[in-house]
């Protein structure tokens, strides 16, 4: 008997949004399928790996992703220029750490500076994150949107805590924005709801339902973005359907997988290519559950990912 | 199509003898047309009844076991497409492939790489589960001594024989007697032959067709030639073709009921740049392959993908829990604080990350709270004062340290009072209530 593929097309879609402007503007989103579904519907945009670039030299990176950076770690501004013009990033997120009050607490006027001369120099889409600390954030991203305007920038993170000064800064300066919730669905939905009842464009925003490593809980991670996919498609759920961020770097390189030295432990094999498989499986299993855009940290695991990519596409 | 619950108990004994592990013939019934259990579970069930009911109660996936003993491995039985729905049942396998044009020194080593996989991560014994030895040479000799090599030093490994040969196969299997192997590799050239060959050797089949139409076609002709136990491969030779062709044939099981696809699959995620090799297995793990053939097993590789496959193939409605006990994080000392949360994964690895991440050596002290988060746990009363003092005593942690300090979840600061009386000559101290506070707190701590 011949076998007929059993085909789902869905009601929904998941936006297509556009960062930066001009040449090097890039889109994600788009399809009307689960993830790499091209068989059976439209996926238009490979999903997008933005290179991670601090304001403030890492010092507890572990070696194997510090060295990539040593020459250029000391300051953004080349920091970010090497990442678009060696490891060729199609995307760069400027983290704002050091105006963390833990971190050296940096005004939010010098973070603008930095955001300011970063973007001077590249002209790849720049995602502006602050440190993670909401209230500070809240100040630092309302003079960071400022000083970017006019470049359509992805402004992160707005939380529950602080969404309304951040996402009126977005709005304020023509800006998309990450909507940060921890792990759960409803708070992913309710977040995003309340950011566009403050009248933001819901075409403009980009979910973060929160990271998490390989073996730190990626199946969680895993399951929302899966769920919020299937929701967007499957149920046409107007609130669920913009594009995924995988905040992925950040969430590996702190983790003893990706550290501790083969010296130490034998059974784990070699460090470096653990590391970078780490980074790049923790990417890749979160690209099959819907991300669409990526934050990474070492060019070798960007490599193979944006490999993986090719071949799914 | 699928029978009703009760169309199925009209079928069964009636005798509610409780044989097959449920209270009432009624209930099992209910299973039974759930696809929850099998029918062999009914000791007294007529033959009538089941040549009806084989169809209807067989699993919309079929389970095969490859390799015999404790390292025997069963795949298939799957019932879902996303994981949130319902536990993923039996994990991948991955397997290493050695071909018979290796020297005897690199089959070595693979074998070797093999038998020495096994890892303990969060309590479950991972390890890299077959060879599947390869037939590159197209010579029965080669394949043969390649074969007898396997089966000499690694005797409990299960193993996949791929080949297209049957002389081949048949000099290679032999040396696998009672073993049950996958042999893989029946086409449409040689589906006859092979097919003669599994049955004779107790082998499940592994069936290969260039795509899901000549494959489902392929799959009959096998099953009409009285193979049981079939293994897939539309032939995917890129990441692309994988999920498709997985997502098509593990649909076309559960959802349209169809038995031609109905077992599970086999996918090569061989590449020349082994990352990317590390990725396409990441692939078929979470996209539902059960067979998954690599070129190499490193040790970092290992980590990898068997900690994705433990991640995927977690139950997610059973909290995962982590064990009760102090963890030394950073290399703790006498003066180094100590900090109590429950065995919620979730909850540990995030504390344990943000520990970590202050550089600050701590003692963290792990609760069995049935792997309930904090303030869960606090509410069901699990995570109470009286409970945590014992834990704390029975720890031993006391003599490790030399300041008698607790520091309690701050949002069960509620605690602190009740636990000072229980916990006598300790000092009970109110942590942060997020675990990102943690790496601030800690440094300020000893600063």
């Amino acid at each position: 008997m011949a076998f007929t593929p059993p085909k789902e097309t869905n009601t929904g879609k998941v936006y297509s949004v556009t960062m930066g402007n001009g040449e090097k503007a890039v889109t994600v989103g788009g399809e009307n399928v689960l993830p790499f579904h091209g068989f059976e519907g439209v996926v238009p945009n490979r999903p997008v790996i933005a290179f991670d670039v601090l304001d403030i030299a890492p010092v507890d990176w572990p070696d194997t992703v510090r060295e990539v950076y040593a020459g250029v770690s000391d300051d953004p501004v080349k920091w970010a220029k090497y990442c678009v013009e060696k490891l060729n990033a199609k995307a760069v997120a400027l983290r704002l750490a050091s105006t963390h009050p833990d971190n050296g607490n940096r005004s939010a006027a010098e973070a603008a500076e930095t955001v300011k001369k970063v973007l001077d120099a590249i002209s790849v889409p720049l995602i502006i994150l602050g440190s993670n600390h909401a209230e500070k954030d809240a100040d630092v991203l309302v003079r960071a949107a400022e000083v970017a305007k006019g470049r359509n920038c992805v402004i992160g993170k707005a939380q529950e805590a602080n969404y309304k000064t951040v996402a009126a800064a977005a709005m304020a300066h023509d800006h998309l924005l990450i909507a940060m919730s921890e792990l759960d669905i409803n708070l992913s939905k309710q977040l995003n709801i309340m950011i566009t009842q403050l009248g933001f464009n819901k075409e403009k925003v980009i979910i973060d339902p929160m990271c998490s490593a390989l073996g730190y809980g990626l199946e969680y991670t895993y399951t929302v973005m899966e769920r919020i996919r299937l929701a967007a498609l499957t149920q046409n759920d107007a609130t669920m359907q913009q594009p995924i961020l995988g905040d992925v770097g950040m969430y590996v390189w702190k983790i003893k997988e990706v550290s501790a030295s083969e010296d130490i432990l034998p059974a784990w094999g070699a460090m470096k290519e653990r590391g970078i498989g780490w980074e790049a499986q923790t990417a890749a299993a979160l690209l099959m559950a819907g991300a669409g855009l990526l934050i990474m940290r070492h060019p070798d695991a960007a490599a193979a990912v944006d490999a993986f990519i090719t071949e799914l596409m | 199509m699928a029978l009703t619950g009760v169309e199925i108990f009209k079928m069964l004994p009636k005798t509610n003898c409780k044989k097959c592990g449920f209270p009432t013939c009624l209930a099992y019934a209910m299973q039974l047309a759930q696809r929850k259990v099998s029918l062999d579970a009914c000791p007294d069930v007529s033959e009538d009844a089941k040549q009806k009911l084989g169809d209807a109660s067989a699993p919309p996936i079929r389970p095969i076991t490859i390799g015999a003993g404790a390292r025997a491995v069963k795949v298939g039985e799957e019932t879902v497409m996303f994981r949130h729905e319902k536990k993923f049942v039996n994990p991948s396998i991955l397997a290493i492939a050695i071909k018979d044009t290796e020297s005897g020194d690199a089959v070595a080593a693979k074998i070797n790489d093999c038998l020495t996989s096994e890892i303990d991560r969060v309590g479950q014994k991972l390890k890299i589960d077959a060879l599947c030895l390869i037939n590159e040479s197209n010579d029965a000799g080669k394949f043969e001594a390649l074969a007898r090599a396997a089966a000499e030093k690694a005797p409990a490994v299960a193993v996949i024989l791929s080949t297209e040969n049957v002389d081949a196969a048949k000099a290679a299997i032999s040396h696998f007697a009672g073993k049950k192997p996958l042999l893989y590799g029946a086409t449409e050239a040689n589906a006859e032959e092979m097919a003669k060959l599994a049955k004779a050797s107790g082998a499940s089949l592994g069936i290969k067709a260039n795509g899901l139409d000549a494959l489902s076609t392929l799959s009959d002709k096998v099953k009409g030639l009285g193979v049981e136990d079939i293994v897939l491969d539309a032939g995917a030779k890129t990441a692309k073709e994988m999920i498709e062709h997985n997502t098509y044939i593990r649909r076309a099981a559960l959802k349209k009921g169809n038995k031609s696809l109905g077992y599970p699959m086999i996918n090569i995620a061989i590449r020349e740049n082994n990352m990317l090799e590390t990725l396409i297995a990441g692939l078929g793990i979470a996209k539902y392959a059960s067979v998954v053939v690599l070129s190499s097993a490193e040790k970092w590789k290992n980590l990898v993908m068997f900690t994705l496959r433990q991640n995927i193939y977690t139950d997610p409605q059973v909290p995962m829990q982590v064990e009760q006990k102090v963890y030394e994080i950073g290399n703790p000392q006498a003066n180094s604080p100590l900090l109590v949360t429950t065995n919620f994964s979730l909850t540990y690895f995030i504390v344990a990350g943000e520990v970590e991440n202050s550089k600050v050596p701590t003692w963290l002290a792990i609760m069995d709270c049935e792997g309930l988060s904090v303030l869960t746990a606090w509410a069901a009363g699990k995570f109470t004062a009286s409970k945590i003092a014992a834990f704390i005593k029975e720890s031993g942690v006391e003599s490790k340290i030399s300041n008698k300090e607790l520091i309690i979840p701050g949002y069960v600061a509620i605690l602190s009072g009740a636990l000072e009386e229980k916990l006598e000559g300790w000092k009970i101290t109110v942590g942060p209530r997020e675990a990102n506070a943690l790496p601030s707190y800690l440094k300020s701590r000893t600063a």
